[in-house]
């Protein structure tokens, strides 16, 4: 496990005069109601999470459940009332002036919800803005603001003013204004929610690609959780200033710690969500050294009618039917005569709406193969229909290798 | 409520004009000495060429900064004056009122910047201009006479109480209607307050502000028939010296030469700053 590039320690926001007395009652145990009657709003109640070098960390909520306070609370635009923000181990919350500015301008940047660009500045010159002010001679940040342009696909839009451009097209500038400043860490305040959903679609897509391209850390704020799943490696659910649960999408969705988790994840279209590495099984194999009479005894053993041919480095190297092993039985063939080598093999992050006429179209059961061409699991026809009736519990390869 | 004793509120402002005056004398003489050669330097710049250059000279400006009409009105609006025998006085009324203007303005942004970052500046400083916007300028005509004796210079002081209120109020009102995403942007990339300041608030702040001294300039203007009663030399004189010897037609004449003078003050105020927001 990488070290986390931020840590968040026991966070807690308090608004109000009182905070003092705000944050005994919270160590008594009193509830967010309770702390509003003496008139102390609870932002962020004692909230600690690591996020991890290069990761998408996605915080989800309803409003009010705190998370652009708690965003925010990253690079101190709020100051939290009691915990730690680490950043690479170094203490935010006691940085001076100046060193909480440095931070800003090199290692934290932000990309907000209404798109923030200076309606007086063009395109260009938004993206300066954050190299402007660290003086930066005007050649090279024109460069870098001109290449962060071209990393967001608006390559030749610098000399436009922001309200000439369309709504996704504006917040690519405000993407483009925070990359320019070259940061480790991405802070994006439900950067897509003002968007048409088709462009937020489009974004999202992006924004994972960008990520894989430059290897940013993106703490990415939404409180629609199709967005989160989507876009998110890790999710953290947020609900009345409280963390409820920590986890990759896939743990969200098969292991909710709570009620309010299944109450909001009950809509998800599971289709969308759950991959092929969800329900998968673990697939007899074959060595192409063995003879078919092996294989047939292994298939009648087990009850099946086909086996997938692997080399030593469980690479797939096709199938065999119970049909063309009992002929080659007869006639003395090897292995390698019937092997059929062209069967159909997807990836493991496959969506599940993408392998119905893959599973339907198909005698044999589906190879999942990672990108080494090793076998990984096999899918079999009715498993694809089952996830979808909520059927994953069973989830026997919750497959170690998938994650090593 | 004969029971309480009038409050002696007048001598108090007595004491304290006299105070002032006898104390503070040579402060007031340099400040004095200082807007006089100011307002000289002024009218004697605008005298300077021949009418009729500075009426091509404005002319063109006019035409730089935006229509035609305005060229046109500004082009005959000076003839007019000058035909009618008004140059002189209302140059030395255009030195008035610019010198007002650039004190009003040098002292109005900064308090109204002061004023929109600090809410105690701003309740302080808030009643201070109702004071100084309903006041009848006759009674603080006469201790700026106290101070600065008669001539140019009260009256200037006199323009700029009257007429700073908007600057200040709408550099205050232009810095608050500056979004709160927009500072918070500001300051997520790491701006210092300065650069905050002039690079976001104060241009985003720019045509409120505008607004603002337009209005500064036009109240200022206002100002010189009254400043004319103090010694305040110009076009205010003029009028005033005709309205107390019944000269109607006079009066007029001088009066069309303040309208005049206000309207194309008016105008380029206005246009020079739309027209420098549309080349940004």
């Amino acid at each position: 496990m990488e070290e986390p590039i931020l840590e968040v320690k026991q966070v807690t926001k308090l608004f109000g005069s009182n905070a003092e007395l705000g944050l005994q009652l919270l160590e008594q145990g009193q509830t967010k109601e309770q702390l509003a009657e003496k008139g102390i709003t609870v932002g962020v109640n004692r909230v600690s999470l690591d996020i991890r070098q290069g990761e998408i960390f996605v915080i989800m909520g309803l409003s009010g459940s705190g998370k652009s306070t708690l965003v925010r609370m990253l690079n101190r635009l709020i100051e939290p009332t009691s915990g730690q923000i680490l950043i690479r181990g170094k203490d935010l919350l006691k940085m001076n002036k100046a060193q909480l500015r440095e931070v800003r301008q090199k290692r934290i940047s932000m990309v907000f919800q209404k798109f923030a660009l200076f309606p007086h500045r063009t395109v260009l010159q938004n993206v300066e803005y954050g190299l402007e002010i660290q003086k930066v001679d005007a050649q090279s940040r024109k460069e870098k603001a001109e290449q962060a342009l071209e990393l967001v696909g608006l390559k030749g839009w610098g000399d436009k003013m922001p309200d000439e451009l369309s709504g996704g097209m504006q917040q690519r500038v405000g993407l483009a204004r925070a990359l320019a400043n070259d940061p480790e860490v991405l802070l994006m305040d439900e950067a897509f929610s003002a968007l048409d959903p088709l462009i937020r679609r489009d974004m999202q897509d992006e924004l994972i690609e960008l990520q894989e391209k430059m290897k940013k850390t993106i703490v990415f704020i939404t409180h629609d959780l199709d967005e989160a799943l989507r876009i998110g490696d890790r999710i953290a659910l947020m609900k009345d200033g409280s963390l409820i649960q920590i986890g990759t999408p896939e743990e969200m969705l098969t292991q909710p710690a709570n009620g309010y988790v299944e109450r909001f994840i009950e809509d998800v279209d599971l289709s969308k969500v759950l991959t092929a590495s969800h329900v998968m099984r673990r697939p007899e194999t074959i060595t192409l050294d063995r003879g078919p009479r092996v294989a047939l005894q292994l298939m009648r053993e087990r009850g099946i009618s086909n086996l997938f041919v692997i080399d030593r480095s469980k690479r797939l190297l096709g199938v065999i039917t119970a049909e063309d092993a009992s002929e080659a039985n007869k006639t003395g063939k090897a292995l390698s005569d019937i092997l059929i080598s062209d069967c159909p093999q997807v990836p493991p992050d496959t969506v599940l709406s993408d392998l119905f006429e893959a599973t339907s179209s198909t005698k044999v059961p589906l190879a999942v193969v990672d990108e080494q061409g090793r076998l990984l699991g096999v899918i079999v026809r009715g498993a694809v229909l089952g996830a979808l009736a909520g059927d994953v519990g069973e989830m026997e390869v919750k497959q170690h290798e998938l994650h090593s | 409520m004969s029971f309480i004793p009038k409050i002696p509120l007048a001598d108090w402002i007595e004491y304290i004009v006299d105070w002032m005056e006898s104390n503070l004398g040579g402060f007031f003489e340099g400040l004095s000495k200082i807007i006089e050669s100011v307002v000289e330097f002024f009218s004697w710049l605008f005298l300077l060429p021949h009418p009729l250059l500075f009426i091509v000279i404005f002319g063109v400006l006019a035409y730089l900064i935006g229509r035609i009409p305005l060229t046109l009105f500004t082009v005959i609006g000076f003839l007019l004056i000058d035909n009618l025998g008004y140059w002189t006085e209302t140059m030395n009324t255009l030195g008035l009122v610019v010198t007002s203007g650039i004190i009003s303005v040098v002292l109005g942004i900064p308090i109204g910047i002061w004023s929109a970052y600090s809410k105690t500046t701003h309740r302080i400083v808030s009643p201070l201009l109702d004071f100084m916007q309903t006041m009848p300028a006759f009674v603080y005509l006469l201790p700026a006479v106290t101070f600065f004796s008669l001539g140019v210079v009260p009256g200037v002081i006199a323009s700029v109480i009257f007429a700073i209120p908007p600057t200040i109020r709408l550099t205050h009102l232009g810095i608050k209607q500056v979004s709160g995403e927009l500072t918070e942007a500001a300051d997520a990339f790491g701006s210092t307050s300065w650069q905050k300041l002039f690079k976001v608030e104060l241009p985003l702040a720019m045509p409120t502000m505008m607004a603002g001294v337009n209005q500064t300039i036009m109240l200022s203007l206002s100002m010189v028939v009254i400043a004319s009663m103090i010694g305040a030399q110009g076009i205010g004189a003029t009028v005033y010296r005709a309205v107390t010897q019944l000269k109607i037609g006079q009066g007029f004449e001088a009066g069309l030469a303040v309208v005049v003078l206000a309207i194309v003050l008016d105008r380029f105020t206005q246009n020079l700053f739309k027209s420098k927001k549309r080349g940004a």
